[in-house]
């Protein structure tokens, strides 16, 4: 894992805020990867802490209310120049991510940053 | 025409209020009694209520499954290629009423799933059916007295894990190697599109021996996940995207059994000037190739979601690309004529939409589309989007990430160098398209590009006997061959000794 310190480009909207202290209180400390590909790609997962193991080239892109938030480093190296938003909006759920349940969905949206 | 919507007067569907689980050969409640509303993307609104399965029911899918398994695995090629032509038999009598509600589930027009979905799907089944008669093991002689047998055999009990896209089609392209081989299967549809397949299961549950396939609906992380990890199953087959995939591997690697992946792309589409040689029926049909983003809503794994068009040729190419794909406006998926139905779900919907909304501020220029249609009467609740074009550069995301929306990120290039390595530089390579009327551009470059799928001058075709799976990123196996049947099956070697004398080793 490549934990690149200075790195904080995600944050999150009130709901989003909402929906992991929700979360937590069910599953415990919770983690994020970033999704990629079809389906329910291009999307966050939410998992328990652990539930996910970082392989040696996911990058931590910043944190959620205590929650780490990873990217597949190739991934990451499109993504770079974003700073991202984590949101919420009523949906089906998606892969193994625990809000499903719940009838939400995690949805990042994007904004342009400068890259360091 | 407009098939009638299903649950009202004169649809070729009625759905039960509540759809339990396929264990055993018959529909049974889940065992916590939990169930979830099932939404259609056509209109917003919920249809009927479906198991919110636990570990519980997966456990007892399992059983049932490995109940079954050393009787369907010891039966015979013949007999289990008969049960594959009689679910093709029952699919092909129930079409239509399988074709509106796989429409109905997952928003995309019937025009669609009574000309593809389906077909596909039955032909998947005799396709199986066919090549499972026509194969064979191997014997090789050693020596003059040892003889090395090769004889295939099933894994057993497989998990599968289908996505949402083409919900009948991609159980088909699953179950059928699968059974082919002799395998029991435990399967697991999308939580968005449940329903078809439990209709499916319905017109079956005569024709496949009882525990043979075995569906177990809910949530992926309260049923899919229990399925991914057990120890009792010898491989899991998952269709979606990379966390998952990787997910999916973590688990395999903890109990050390193999995995078919397919998970996506970013797919390039590339069209070389020669394309605009003459006006003729060739041009017509790449510019047919460019508009077909937008087929099954861009909700396809092998999207042409990268438009690579030569630069001597760009600005031709691209107003009729455009003129083209405004021919084409989503309307009511129920009506026949209808050739843009609904996106699948709302937060598939929201994500198009975010991606609209990076592209633009990236800089990339919207040339139609780019935004959320709003039908009207019942369908005014509906996931509709009209089709997008942008015209922006390789690097930005709406050309490195799979949008799974009708959106194409359209740019330039020089000359032939420049065209592969655009096509090639992305994480990913499932499917790429190529149209050129040069054959020498055409092989080479259908070489060139890294993706297990070059469609050459010709997009969006599935047929059986086509190998389809993908490179890089995209995932491990290949789907849709008969080359699948070993991803579904163990190689026993039994190697034998006709020598009478000792073999002097003690």
């Amino acid at each position: 894992m490549s934990d690149v310190d200075a790195l904080d480009r995600v944050e999150a909207t009130e709901a989003a805020i909402e929906l992991i202290r929700r979360l937590r209180a069910l599953h415990g400390e919770l983690m994020f990867h970033q999704s990629g590909g079809c389906c329910d790609g291009s999307s966050p997962m939410c998992y328990p802490k652990g539930g996910f193991k970082i392989g040696m080239r996911d990058v931590r892109i910043g944190s959620v209310d205590g929650c780490d938030y990873f990217v597949g480093g190739a991934q990451w190296e499109t993504w770079k120049h974003t700073r991202l938003t984590l949101d919420v909006v009523p949906g089906r759920g998606g892969g193994f991510s625990l809000e499903a349940p719940e009838g939400v969905r995690f949805l990042v949206r994007s904004d342009l940053c400068e890259v360091p | 025409m407009r098939y009638a919507a299903p649950n009202t007067e004169g649809s070729k569907v009625h759905y039960k209020d509540k759809y339990g689980n396929f264990i055993n050969g018959e529909l049974v409640p889940p065992i916590k009694g939990q169930y979830f509303e099932n939404i259609s993307p056509v209109t917003g609104k919920p249809f009927c209520q479906i198991a919110r399965s636990t570990k519980e029911d997966v456990e007892k899918a399992l059983d049932a499954a490995h109940a079954a398994k050393t009787a369907w695995g010891k039966t015979s090629p013949a007999d289990r290629a008969a049960v594959l032509n009689k679910v093709a038999d029952v699919m092909q009598a129930n079409l239509e009423m399988l074709a509106v509600s796989e429409t109905w589930d997952n928003g995309k027009p019937i025009r669609e799933t009574l000309a593809a979905d389906l077909p596909l799907a039955i032909d998947h089944f005799r396709y199986f059916a066919g090549v499972l008669r026509a194969e064979e093991g191997s014997m090789a002689e050693l020596d003059e007295n040892t003889v090395a047998y090769h004889v295939k055999e099933p894994l057993g009990v497989v998990a599968q894990i289908i996505p949402w896209n083409f919900p009948l089609l991609m159980a088909a392209w699953k179950l059928a190697p699968a059974l082919a081989a002799g395998n029991c299967v435990v399967l697991k549809p999308a939580e968005q599109t449940p329903a078809t397949i439990l209709l499916f299961a319905e017109l079956v549950a005569n024709v496949i021996p009882k525990g043979v396939l075995n569906i177990v609906n809910g949530f992926g992380v309260e049923a899919g996940k229990p399925l991914a990890e057990s120890p009792r199953v010898s491989k899991v087959a998952f269709t979606g995207e990379t966390t998952t995939g990787r997910l999916i591997m973590q688990y395999a690697s903890e109990n050390l059994i193999p995995v078919t992946l397919e998970l996506g792309g970013k797919s390039p589409n590339v069209f070389f000037a020669d394309v605009m040689d003459k006006d003729d029926d060739f041009r017509s049909k790449a510019l047919e190739g460019f508009a077909m983003f937008a087929l099954n809503q861009g909700e396809v794994c092998t999207c042409p979601s990268r438009a690579l068009i030569q630069k001597s040729i760009y600005g031709a190419f691209l107003d009729r690309a455009v003129t083209r794909t405004k021919q084409t406006e989503p309307g009511d998926p129920l009506d026949t004529s209808t050739k843009l139905g609904a996106q699948a779900s709302n937060d598939q919907l929201e994500k198009i939409l975010s991606y609209i909304d990076i592209g633009k501020k990236e800089g990339a220029k919207i040339l139609t589309g780019g935004e959320r249609v709003k039908l009207g009467g019942d369908l005014a609740g509906g996931y509709y989007v009209s089709p997008t074009i942008f015209e922006g550069h390789n690097k930005m995301r709406i050309f490195q990430e799979e949008i799974f929306g009708p959106v194409v990120s359209v740019t330039s290039f020089d000359g032939y160098d420049d065209a592969i390595a655009m096509a090639n530089d992305t994480l990913y390579g499932l499917g790429a398209g190529v149209w050129t009327r040069n054959v020498h551009t055409a092989y080479r470059a259908a070489r060139a590009i890294q993706a297990g799928r070059v469609w050459t001058n010709c997009y969006h075709l599935y047929p059986a006997h086509a190998a389809f799976g993908g490179y890089k990123q995209s995932g491990i196996g290949r789907e849709n061959h008969k080359m699948m049947l070993s991803h579904y099956q163990q190689t026993k070697n039994i190697l034998v000794s006709y020598d009478e004398k000792p073999m002097g080793f003690f």
